[in-house]
């Protein structure tokens, strides 16, 4: 369907698209990842691929091969209609430096491109740590900050039991936390049921 | 008379004003399901919302790794769970992409039956409970009515009223009963009465139009921006419908239009749902009219549909190959693909990575109401706390879908 985006991308980058493919209708290009963003941003802004609408992001991971993860970017063309796959492969932290690569799993935020990537790529990097850099705001999404781990790669071992959580201690903004407490805050009633003088405060 | 302030400095008559903030939920009773705001108020109107979702986290995508395929449906039911049938549909669709299956026209129309009346309960759970949320008890329960209709129809197709898992890779579970046309006639009538009913009740209730016109709006480059789709981008005027741009099933051959809105805000997406249920109705009624009576509803791939039970249980083949697709899965060829269709909230999008073998290497589906949810914060800048309860109602988030 859109063949010619392809054809028109590898015109553009050349080297930097290291290969295409159209299988199962999909059209899907595999990119260098310090690409990745100026890629992105020529697919939104040229008027013949005009990708306008950022439909997803994702990782997959494939612990058996040298670049390990890979990062896939899904984009629609609301007024062409026509869909691209943009990926790129990443290594592993610590494959990275073994290959003397100096990327290790990071690539650039395309936030700035489209504002729709901010949670997904929160959502990638829960999921699968792999980092966004310069995105503005990388917590974690579906999980809390005290997870140890990322659960979508395939070596997570799926019967682990994460930690408790100790209580979160945190400044107090503004004087503002809650009270807590057996003598803080509005008391559970405003009446005393039990009169003072009862024999339960005398056993006491 | 004078002037009473003509002295008064004003200056010096600020107070000292700080935001506040202020926690909504996750246990609120109109957080659908559980989700978390936090809201930065200046006085009563909101300054910036925090949104924190996950808190019905499932690790769908992790559990989906290790099933065999066709065990991926009970799943999808539990994605947007009020129109089970249209998860299984899309997820039905994504896999058939990947082995290169095209189901049987009966089962196509089929799905489209099922699957439209699945829309009309979405829509209809939506604009219900967005009314009762503004006080309207009886239009809800009203509504409510309606949705028992189809809810009672899909059982007696089914057997489940809520988590169907009725569609299989490559068919159905089971070939529509005879009395189906006559059942969906009589539902879509039900409903369409309901519907006609409780459009009197609220569309002409003033305090009901002015909560929700001209608030949480949006724009459709916004909206865009943001990734919406389904009816909150068709609020905005943006008439982008999967099933008109990308027909899918048998939605060419039907006539419907796609409503659209101008505002983008809660009144259109309020309208533009009410639309889309006449139009769900229409559609039904071309499916019925179009739909052969007989003919087959799984396709001729025994390496990947399921034997009848008669043969299962008479013949050594049909049990060998039962066992090897309990036991091993259907084995759909290695690739990866994505495939999208229309769901209750927008465009559900399946992401599947097939390693050849009978278990999914990788699901991943594109939640429509997250994106929506995201740009919750925009539409809600400026607005009052109360409007939250409204536009939140309106963007339709579902938990199970929202956090999988």
């Amino acid at each position: 369907m859109s063949k010619a985006v392809l054809e028109h991308l590898q015109a553009k980058f050349g080297a930097k698209i290291l290969e295409t493919s159209s299988a199962f209708g999909d059209d899907c290009a595999v990119v260098e990842p310090s690409a990745w963003h100026e890629i992105a941003l020529f697919l939104r802004d040229d008027p013949a691929c005009d990708m306008s609408m950022f439909i997803d992001i994702t990782a997959v991971d494939y612990p058996n091969r040298d670049r390990r993860f890979d990062v896939i970017l899904f984009l629609y063309s609301l007024h062409k209609k026509h869909r691209i796959r943009l990926k790129t492969r990443l290594f592993h932290e610590t494959d990275a430096r073994k290959h003397g690569e100096a990327t290790p799993t990071e690539v650039p935020t395309v936030c700035d491109v489209w504002l729709a990537a901010n949670w997904f790529e929160r959502e990638v990097w829960d999921m699968f740590g792999v980092r966004f850099t310069g995105h503005p705001d990388l917590r974690r999404l579906l999980l809390y900050e005290e997870f140890q781990g990322h659960p979508l790669r395939k070596d997570y071992p799926v019967q682990k039991t994460q930690p408790l959580v100790p209580y979160r201690e945190g400044p107090d903004v503004m004087g503002k936390l809650p009270p807590f407490g057996d003598d803080e805050g509005l008391a559970f009633t405003r009446k005393d049921w039990l009169p003072k003088t009862s024999k339960w405060d005398a056993d006491s | 008379m004078e002037p009473t302030d003509y002295d008064i400095d004003e200056t010096d008559l600020e107070l000292p004003a700080e935001p506040m903030r202020l926690n909504m939920g996750p246990s609120h009773p109109a957080m659908h399901g559980t989700i978390r705001m936090v809201l930065e108020l200046d006085g009563e109107s909101v300054e910036k919302v925090d949104v924190q979702l996950g808190y019905l986290h499932r690790g769908f995508e992790k559990m989906c790794e290790r099933g065999t395929w066709a065990q991926v449906f009970p799943y999808t039911d539990r994605l947007n769970y009020v129109s089970p049938i249209l998860n299984n549909v899309g997820y039905a669709l994504a896999v058939e992409k990947l082995a290169g299956i095209v189901v049987p026209e009966r089962c196509q129309y089929y799905r489209v039956i099922l699957g439209e009346l699945a829309r009309i309960s979405d829509h209809l759970t939506c604009n219900g409970a967005m009314a009762m949320e503004l006080g309207a008890f009886t239009p809800f329960l009203w509504i409510m009515k309606g949705r028992e209709h189809i809810w009672d129809l899909l059982e007696e197709e089914t057997g489940a009223r809520l988590t169907h898992s009725f569609f299989r890779i490559g068919g159905v579970a089971k070939p529509p009963r005879p009395e189906l046309k006559a059942r969906v006639r009589e539902v879509v009538d039900a409903v369409l009465l309901i519907l006609d009913e409780s459009e009197k009740l609220l569309l002409k209730n003033r305090i009901f139009v002015d909560r929700l016109q001209g608030v949480g709006h949006i724009t459709a480059a916004e909206a865009v921006q943001y990734g919406f789709t389904g009816t909150v981008l068709r609020a905005t005027g943006v008439a982008y419908d999967v099933r008109k741009a990308h027909p899918y099933l048998v939605y060419d051959r039907m006539e419907f239009d796609v409503p659209v809105g101008t505002d983008g805000d809660n009144w259109d997406r309020f309208m533009c749902r009410l639309y889309e249920i006449r139009q769900s109705c229409r559609i039904l009624a071309q499916a019925c009219e179009q739909m052969p009576d007989d003919g087959p509803v799984n396709v001729e791939r025994p390496e990947i549909v399921l034997p009848e039970k008669e043969a299962v249980y008479k013949t050594i083949e049909g049990t060998i190959q039962h066992f090897k697709l309990v036991m091993e899965g259907a084995l759909i060829p290695a690739g990866e693909v994505y495939s999208y269709t229309e769901a209750g909230n927008g465009e559900l999008g399946f992401f599947i990575v097939s390693d050849g073998s009978g278990t999914p290497y990788r699901v991943r589906v594109r939640p429509p109401c997250v994106f929506t949810l995201q740009g919750f914060p925009r539409m809600i800048r400026g607005h009052m706390v109360a409007d939250i309860v409204p536009t939140f109602g309106s963007v339709n988030m579902i938990g199970g879908e929202c956090d999988r």
